[in-house]
């Protein structure tokens, strides 16, 4: 392989990144605030279509990456309503949306399968596009690739740095807490899980305008995306920096898994491609298995040396999903 | 003010109104007349003995799946892997089947033994996600829904690698097996009355696991309040495994029905949904197995009722996955409504 289609595929998997990171952006945020947005899988089809569906009639991208963005937060609002305001299990209402927005992206997306619209192009930044290995890589990409990496920083930002991000994280770490610092949990809750449904929407729009340009029904080849953005947010820990870098790596293997079937002709092309889903347990099972009594018991039982170095390992891995999650706030 | 088990129905009922109003929108957003539409729906299903016999070959897998989430639900666990059991369980049967073939066994003693390893299969799948979750910490939806993909894929490694047919091999499935392995079916009709009483005894072992024996008041237990249960001297890791693998066991028969009683070879989407329609079925019926039967029959009703949308009115047949995911997501929120503003009055 040649330095000049090195450079074109790295800029590829970046592009093919975006939809993932506003998604797991989204996610991470909802779930900050105590919210789990199951129903991703479905919205991102449902946007994903809607969004094609409006550029086309309009012939507007904006419209259609606003349309995805409003679809996303109405279906995020309906998982908050149900779970904030009617006490139902988040996880039940999001199934049931990630199955039922699938379906509904199916049936209204019929009239649009296979038209050719309107899709993004690539818009070169001038001078940085110019620059030695950086510039093809990652300055000659599609608008909704540059919004990805602001949308990354800005993320950080607010949770990390921000006055209100830090009450995010009281909302979703102890709730009761934020509520005595004068922090409206539940309305604060529905603001998140909207805002970042509107998140999670624009991962549609931004596959059927950019990426994978168009809607083709069932063969759209989106169905799954969602489940896995959504391990992609465990993998990072609820930490944008760390869950962006989980969708490039997934977005790197998949290429990898593309780049190798020619030379690995041993192995069928079917197991190439589900190759993320084993490694996505593992990451999980990685992320997650410091959490385990036996291992904490295993741990205890070894050898000084040996303890450190696990325990060490370990806890670099090792991620804890915010203590509130999922669990409804009431106040007494 | 409308009070217990009546009042109950009576939301239900606005639920199901609701759900029925809401995707008759959809259907004048797109210009076809909901009318027609509900009319195609309920003749495509029942409108011939051929037609319900279809509905009920498709209840046979969704009863089956329903049955054996009812174990998991109770145990307080969310088996979305059960969908990836059905394959493994279609794959069990496929390969014990493939070991049969040239044998002179008597076919009920081949049929039988596929059967069993079909439910082997899908157990063992299920104790995946099982231990995923009780050693390695990993949440069964994502243990689950990951091995659901590598399952698809094992299915299409096979059809197209060892298991592929003589000559070329394609989407259409493994070498169709000879008819002496495939359950006995009514004359005529596709539904085989051995895959129908299978189903109906399943859930009716399922519902004395659950409301008769002190197994299922510990997996209750384990559902209500693992750490009750724990404090009470429940092995609660044992109890979570335990439902792991008898749903995994009834989701591997499901595949199995589907392999030896409706497409008699393994086809790449064998399991054609049923998981997740099955959890859907659990949701409605509120975990409740004597409702199992009904709204499973219901839902099949439907799915074999939309395939005449695309013929008859040029609509998907996705149609029905709308209405039922729409209905559950109303009885879910109607439910929630009735909980949050009756009771306090």
């Amino acid at each position: 392989m040649n330095q000049e289609t090195l450079l074109v595929g790295l800029a590829g998997v970046l592009a093919a990144a975006a939809p993932i990171i506003f998604a797991v952006l989204g996610e991470t945020l909802s779930e900050r605030a105590g919210v789990i947005n199951l129903s991703m899988n479905g919205t991102i089809l449902l946007t994903a279509m809607s969004g094609f569906a409006v550029a086309y009639t309009t012939d507007s991208l904006l419209l259609g990456f606003l349309a995805g963005m409003l679809i996303g937060a109405l279906v995020a609002l309906i998982v908050a309503f149900s779970s904030i305001t009617l006490n139902q299990s988040q996880v039940a209402v999001g199934f049931v949306l990630a199955l039922t927005c699938r379906d509904l992206a199916y049936f209204l997306g019929n009239p649009f399968m296979g038209v050719s619209g309107p899709r993004l192009q690539a818009m070169p930044i001038p001078f940085l596009r110019d620059l030695p290995i950086l510039g093809p890589v990652f300055f000659r990409q599609e608008l909704i690739t540059y919004v990805s990496y602001l949308a990354i920083f800005l993320a950080w930002l607010w949770i990390y740095r921000t006055r209100p991000g830090l009450m995010l994280q009281g909302i979703g770490e102890k709730p009761a807490a934020a509520y005595i610092r004068g922090a409206n949990v539940n309305l604060m809750r529905y603001v998140y899980t909207v805002i970042g449904g509107a998140l999670i929407g624009l991962a549609g729009p931004t596959y059927s305008l950019g990426v994978r340009a168009g809607w083709m029904g069932t063969i759209s080849g989106l169905d799954g995306i969602g489940w896995i953005a959504l391990s992609i947010t465990i993998f990072g820990g609820w930490n944008p920096a760390r869950a962006a870098f989980g969708a490039y790596l997934f977005a790197f293997l998949q290429w990898l898994g593309l780049v190798l079937q020619p030379v690995l002709t041993q192995v069928p092309s079917q197991v190439l491609q589900v190759a993320p889903f084993p490694l996505m347990i593992l990451t999980l099972l990685l992320v997650n298995i410091g959490n385990a009594e036996w291992v904490e018991r295993t741990l205890a039982a070894m050898p000084e040396s040996a303890r450190k170095f696990f325990s060490r390992m370990l806890r670099a891995m090792r991620a804890s999903p915010p203590a509130a999650l999922g669990v409804p706030f009431e106040r007494d | 003010m409308l009070k217990g088990r009546l009042g109950g129905f009576a939301f239900q009922a606005i639920a199901f109104v609701l759900a029925l109003g809401f995707v008759s929108l959809i259907l004048l957003a797109v210009g076809a007349s909901p009318i027609e539409a509900y009319k195609n729906i309920l003749t495509g299903s029942v409108g011939s003995m051929r037609k319900f016999a279809e509905v009920l070959v498709s209840f046979v897998p969704l009863l089956l799946v329903t049955a054996g989430l009812l174990i998991t639900f109770s145990a307080g666990l969310w088996n979305i892997g059960v969908e990836g059991q059905i394959v493994l369980g279609a794959i069990g049967t496929t390969w014990a089947m493939r070991q049969f073939v040239d044998s002179s066994l008597s076919p009920v003693i081949i049929i039988f033994l596929s059967i069993l390893a079909g439910m082997l299969f899908g157990a063992v799948w299920a104790s995946f996600a099982g231990m995923l979750k009780t050693f390695g910490g990993v949440n069964e939806i994502f243990g689950g829904l990951g091995l659901n993909f590598v399952s698809t894929a094992l299915t299409l490694y096979l059809i197209f690698g060892p298991w592929k047919r003589e000559g070329v091999a394609s989407m259409s499935g493994t070498e169709p097996f000879p008819d002496a392995f495939s359950l006995p079916q009514l004359p005529d009709l596709r539904i085989s009355p051995w895959a129908l009483g299978i189903a109906l005894v399943a859930v009716v072992v399922v519902y004395f696991i659950l409301n008769g024996t002190y197994f299922g008041l510990r997996i209750k237990a384990v559902g209500k309040n693992i750490r009750a249960a724990y404090l009470l001297g429940i092995p609660t890791w044992q109890y979570s495994l335990y439902s792991f693998l008898i749903c995994g066991a009834l989701a591997g028969l499901a595949g199995a029905m589907q392999v030896t009683a409706v497409y008699h070879r393994l086809i790449p989407s064998i399991s054609s949904g049923y998981g997740y329609l099955g959890l859907m079925v659990a949701m409605l019926i509120n975990y409740q197995a004597i409702w199992a039967v009904p709204i499973a029959l219901f839902f099949a009703a439907l799915n074999i009722g939309s395939i005449q949308l695309p013929i008859v009115m040029k609509l998907d047949s996705s149609l029905s996955g709308v209405l039922q995911g729409v209905l559950v997501l109303f009885v879910l929120m109607v439910e929630g409504a009735r909980q949050k503003f009756v009771k306090k009055t």
